[in-house]
């Protein structure tokens, strides 16, 4: 994969995380966690299972309650308790490790639902847009088809066109190929790197390590629920500062061993 | 067989499978939608409701709809509200039915993983968009057995709306033995009447459920 060789001058800043701390019952699972993502910057979270990575992108998208610390998405806090936590949610596109497509309806029907009933865009409009990203996903001659029928791969690519429909100032993604068959990977992973071209922010969760390198502006490494290691791709993976990371970066090193 | 007996009474057998059929349809299509409602309350756990709901449903699963006809027809009055027959009749209905609809809905409702709730929310859409579009659709074609099952079942219960003096179909056969003593004639179109009623209902739901099984949701 190439690398993004031009280097970006971070934009404003799009979202603000401070001292968020994330509980399930009594064992905490974020702890003080800051980070300022910026308007067109990609962010890649690294760490080991179970260090929180997935409970802080749904943390951003109020899809957990946070037991301290605010997140603030262009000036406004977000807080689960707000009535306008869907007008703040159609700002964030977010896509699943398992694609979470709807089953009872088509491929369009399924992007077209969003920008339709949450932002009661009108039909010939959305349905026309959502052609053109179908199509540069490659995707176009399935619209109407239902989720069974496409493969792993296709269904991802529909789950991210169905977020983009909704223009999202930011992108979340978990793990979103790590239920795919190595083959269908990629066509996944390619789209995501357009995106990251065409100057979409993202925070990006994975396991793919060459994707991350090739993608990220920037590596957030969490470990336990802290944020342990933060740098540029090329020093996080070539000199990592800390143990931890380097322990982590080995996982993914056959030859060493 | 008595063949001029029985074209004599067919009207009235006609007659009572018009109101058995109008109070059925009345009753069950309110069942369904508080059946509806009550597994949606039920599902999202909202405060205080859904431990109402689960006395209810407790309750009426658990009493006879004899005995729930007995007591709005001649207990309420004792209280002072006096209903009438057919009020009587829908409302023991809806009381029966919300229950075994809530029990059918409930099962569609909690094959619903929440990662599609997710999905919905993160879109931008309300709770109860979420609910409108995703949840219910899915779960109303999973819960399509156990709710034809039901229907089937609610109109067999209204047999029992004679004991409201309703003249449904079981108060006209009660009528004709007692006057006439003409019990295989009147067996006869009693019986039919049920069969005409329910077996196209039923041959419907079996090719609804046929369709459905071939559609196959699910990834
Ligand atoms: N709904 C939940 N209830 C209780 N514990 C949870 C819940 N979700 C996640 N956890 C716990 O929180 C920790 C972080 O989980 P997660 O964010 O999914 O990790 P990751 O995505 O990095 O693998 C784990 O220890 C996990 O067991
Ligand atoms: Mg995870």
């Amino acid at each position: 994969m190439e690398e993004l060789s031009e280097m970006k001058t971070p934009g404003e800043t799009l979202v603000e995380i401070k001292n968020l701390n994330k509980k399930f019952d009594d064992t905490s699972v974020l702890k003080d966690i800051s980070l300022d993502i910026h308007q067109g910057e990609v962010v890649v979270l690294l760490g080991p299972s179970g260090c929180g990575k997935s409970t802080l992108l749904r943390c951003i998208n109020g899809l957990e309650k946070i037991q301290g610390g605010e997140i603030i998405l262009e000036g406004e806090k977000l807080n689960e308790q707000t009535k306008r936590m869907h007008l703040i949610r159609q700002k964030i596109g977010m896509v699943f490790q398992s694609y979470d497509l709807f089953p009872h309806m088509t491929v369009l029907e399924n992007i077209i639902l969003g920008p339709r009933k949450a932002e009661k865009r009108a039909k010939k409009e959305v349905v026309k847009e959502a052609e053109e990203l179908l199509q540069r996903v490659g995707l176009l001659d399935k619209k109407n088809a239902y989720p069974r029928q496409l493969s792993g791969g296709q269904k991802q690519r529909v789950a991210i066109v169905r977020a983009l429909c909704m223009h999202p100032k930011i992108m979340l993604f978990d793990e979103v190929t790590a239920a795919l068959d190595p083959e269908m990977v990629r066509e996944v992973l390619d789209v995501m790197l357009k995106l990251a071209k065409d100057g979409m922010t993202m925070v990006i969760v994975t396991h793919e390590m060459q994707f991350a390198k090739a993608v990220a502006d920037r590596i957030i490494f969490l470990d336990n629920g802290i944020i342990v290691e933060e740098s540029d791709p090329q020093t996080f993976f070539t000199n990592p500062s800390t143990d931890r990371a380097k322990q982590f970066l080995n996982l993914f090193e056959f030859d060493a061993i | 067989m008595d063949f001029n007996f029985i074209r004599e009474y067919v009207p009235y057998f006609i007659a009572a499978a018009v109101l058995t059929i109008r109070i059925a349809s009345i009753g069950i299509s309110i069942s369904i939608l508080f059946g509806l409602l009550c597994s949606i309350i039920r599902y999202f756990r909202i405060p205080i409701l859904h431990r109402l709901i689960d006395i209810y449903i407790e309750l009426s699963r658990n009493t006879p709809l004899l005995i729930q006809l007995f007591f709005l027809y001649f207990g309420l009055p004792k209280l002072g509200i006096v209903l009438s027959s057919e009020t009587c009749a829908i409302t023991g209905l809806v009381f029966l039915g919300g229950s075994y609809m809530a029990e059918a809905f409930r099962s569609g409702l909690e094959a619903i993983g929440n990662s599609q709730i997710e999905a919905g929310l993160s879109l931008g859409l309300t709770k109860s968009q979420v609910i409108r579009f995703i949840v219910l659709p899915q779960a109303i074609s999973i819960s399509i057995p156990a709710f034809s099952a039901n229907v089937i079942f609610l109109i067999k219960e209204t047999s029992v709306f004679s004991a409201v003096a309703l003249i449904d179909l079981m108060n006209v056969a009660k009528d004709l033995i007692g006057l006439y003593y003409k019990t295989d004639e009147t067996l006869f179109m009693l019986v039919s009447s049920y069969l005409i009623i329910l077996l196209p209902l039923s041959i419907a739901f079996t090719l609804i459920e046929r369709r459905l099984r071939h559609a196959g949701y699910g990834n």
